[in-house]
């Protein structure tokens, strides 16, 4: 358990002291979905519409730009290779690294979306269940990610096929996150949605782990 | 204690080494020399349990690794081409977390001590970046002066260091052979251990 | 005749009897195609709504069956290799993959060209096709994968690991676009609604489905012939083979 937070902690400080590539990827989260009003147009009705689908979208992309800094760094200098060493599941120290992870970037995606929203006119109750949605969401796609992240380490054209490899399996949560949040819009219960994301997570934080730490001894071997 | 039986290695549908067998016993030292490219990296790796052999078994204490993995990792230390410390964290801070990984309690006096051993006073508490690649190494090596793991598995540990720090490594190898610990370890340069200790094993000879 | 496994699993075995049974496979591929092609656009009727147009799902209803079945077929090998580490069958993964992702993209041309004359438009969003889509997408991240990673043993074990996440998500993904589909429109324009089965349309499908499967027989063990000569080319066995066929 203390090697678990020592882990997390680490990832932490090491995020801490490297601020601007975190902050890079909720820049970016900004602005694609800042580019949707301009290549759709302002009028009110079709941006509400496309809103929960855009948001949502933009949230995918920038939690796969952020993948790469799960293992890439460890990689380089090392230290990946003494945590496969490491008297220490390796499935354990993947979970710490992904917690991590997502506390720096899926985690200010969550809150940073309502506010985007809101240049979108959505009503506050929708809001409130895109924060949800991607607060049960955002993990899972740290989650899966991981995996891919794990299976193209240190290939020459990493981040492009991370993509190809990671969206396919994206589409699950896509589908429900934005999907809680168009329902909420109808005026319909989000529920449904909202508890299979959970169960979605569920099943992430239960299995991925064990997939992505083989996937790690297969790449370092 | 650590025992291969006929390993064999390939890289890139080349075979760097086959039928090789060796058995290593506390105490002893295991000295990998060859010419470069000739696979010593290769068969340290294959030691520690990070690469699968192409033929043939490693074995610590008895027991093969693809079963017993968990059990050498218990005891290892291995110190790679690569530092194994993270630039944005002080020294002081990577030897505090690598022991942590390594499940070793250490206290804040025996890890300055350590780093100041490898000559490094006055630079533990800055960010390992602000370091030069040879004082990077050395907080790497301090990791070995505070490890207890009782197998050492080191690439070139003496490269690029002075020769006072060589001589602190080398005596706490002997230490460390002394105390029925046992090590394997690749080099370029002469090294000075008890020959009753060491055993050679030379790659790549045709 | 006893199937000796683990020496028909070596590659060198392998090779000559791959060599022998591809043309029993072609043949019957191109007979069962023939046979299909016949009962497809000459005995079985035309349909009342949509006419002689309809005719194209004796293409894209086999090409999408074998699409799916190749993915789980090669996630299988795949998982084989992997677990026991079989050279052969991490081959046959890899013989397989671009055979599968081409019934994936006749599914989805097909299934593009029946959607025109029958519904005006060149893709329906429905579960089916959508589902279809993805499933290419994961054949090309296989391929792309095991083309990425230069040594062989470790583009296997990474293929297989991703060759298996996906065959585990296809029912996730199945099921999370079904409901995506019906959230979102009527349904009134689907792929799902063919015309009524005639049985004479099934005896066509099934017909053109086992010509696929007997081509894509073949067709993995032509490419895993060439992989495994490509794999062992450094083996006295293959330079052997190389001379004959000089």
């Amino acid at each position: 358990m203390r090697i678990f937070f020592t882990l997390v902690r680490r990832d932490l400080l090491v995020a801490y002291r490297r601020r601007m590539d975190v902050l890079v990827s909720l820049i970016f989260f900004v602005i694609v979905v800042s580019l949707f009003p301009l290549g759709v147009g302002p009028e009110r009705e079709t941006l509400r519409l496309i809103a929960p689908g855009v948001v949502w979208v933009a949230a995918l992309l920038s939690a796969m730009l952020a993948l790469p800094r799960l293992f890439a760094a460890d990689h380089q200098d090392g230290t990946l290779e003494q945590m496969l060493l490491a008297p220490f599941p390796l499935s354990a120290i993947v979970l710490a690294k992904v917690l991590a992870h997502w506390l720096v970037s899926g985690l200010p995606l969550a809150f940073m979306a309502p506010v985007l929203g809101l240049q979108f006119d959505l009503p506050t109750s929708a809001l409130l269940v895109l924060l949800a949605s991607l607060l049960l969401g955002t993990p899972a796609l740290s989650l899966i990610g991981a995996i891919g992240a794990a299976l193209t380490l240190g290939l020459r054209g990493g981040g492009v096929l991370l993509s190809l490899l990671v969206l396919p399996l994206y589409i699950p949560v896509l589908i429900f996150g934005a999907g809680a949040v168009e329902t909420t819009m109808m005026g319909m219960t989000p529920e449904g949605h909202l508890s299979l994301l959970g169960a979605f997570l569920i099943l992430a934080v239960l299995a991925t782990p064990f997939v992505a730490a083989a996937a790690l001894r297969i790449a370092l071997e | 204690m650590l025992e291969a039986v006929d390993l064999s290695c390939e890289r890139g549908g080349r075979t760097l080494f086959s039928g090789l067998s060796f058995t290593l016993a506390p105490g002893q030292a295991l000295l990998v020399t060859g010419p470069n490219g000739a696979g010593k990296t290769s068969l340290l790796r294959i030691l520690c349990g990070l690469s699968p052999p192409f033929t043939g078994e490693v074995r610590w204490r008895g027991q093969g690794l693809a079963a017993a993995a968990d059990r050498l990792r218990g005891a290892l230390f291995y110190l790679g081409h690569h530092n194994g410390i993270k630039d944005e964290l002080t020294a002081l801070e990577n030897l505090h977390i690598n022991a942590t990984l390594a499940g070793d309690a250490l206290s804040e006096e025996a890890a300055r001590a350590a780093l100041a051993g490898m000559g490094l006073v006055g630079r533990e508490d800055l960010p390992a970046k602000t370091l030069s690649q040879g004082q990077r190494r050395r907080v790497a090596l301090a990791r070995l002066l505070v490890s207890h793991a009782p197998l050492w598995v080191l690439d070139e540990p003496l490269t690029a260091l002075d020769s006072r720090a060589a001589a602190l490594i080398e005596s706490r190898l002997v230490a460390h052979l002394a105390e029925g610990g046992l090590v394997v370890l690749t080099t370029h340069q002469p090294i000075d251990l008890p020959e009753i200790a060491l055993r050679r094993l030379t790659l790549g000879e045709a | 005749m006893k199937i000796n496994w683990f020496k028909s699993a070596s590659p060198a075995t392998f090779y000559p009897l791959a060599g022998r049974m591809i043309p029993w496979f072609s043949t019957a591929a191109a007979l069962l195609c023939a046979v299909g092609l016949y009962v497809s656009f000459f005995l079985a009727p035309t349909d009342a709504t949509q006419g002689e147009a309809y005719r194209i799902i004796f293409i894209h209803v086999p090409a999408a069956w074998m699409s799916m079945f190749i993915y789980l077929v090669m996630a299988f090998w795949a998982g084989i290799g992997l677990a026991f580490n079989t050279r052969l069958s991490s081959m046959m993964a890899q013989a397989l993959a671009p055979t599968g992702a081409m019934f994936t993209f006749v599914a989805l041309w097909t299934g593009a060209l029946w959607g025109k004359p029958t519904w005006g438009t060149w893709w329906v969003w429905d579960a089916r096709l959508t589902s279809e889509l993805i499933l290419l997408f994961l054949y090309l991240g296989y391929l792309a994968l095991t083309a990425a990673i230069d040594d062989t043993r470790r583009a296997d074990k990474a293929g297989a690991i991703l060759a298996l996440v996906g065959a585990v998500n296809v029912p996730i993904i199945y099921f999370s676009v079904q409901w995506w589909n019906t959230l979102h429109q009527g349904a009134s324009v689907s792929l799902t609604r063919a015309p009524s089965m005639a049985r004479i349309m099934l005896i066509g499908m099934l017909l053109m489905g086992l010509a696929a499967w007997m081509y894509s027989i073949a067709a993995a063990l032509s490419r895993v012939r060439l992989i495994i000569l490509e794999r062992e080319k450094n083996t006295a066995w293959v330079r052997e083979v190389l001379e004959r066929e000089a």
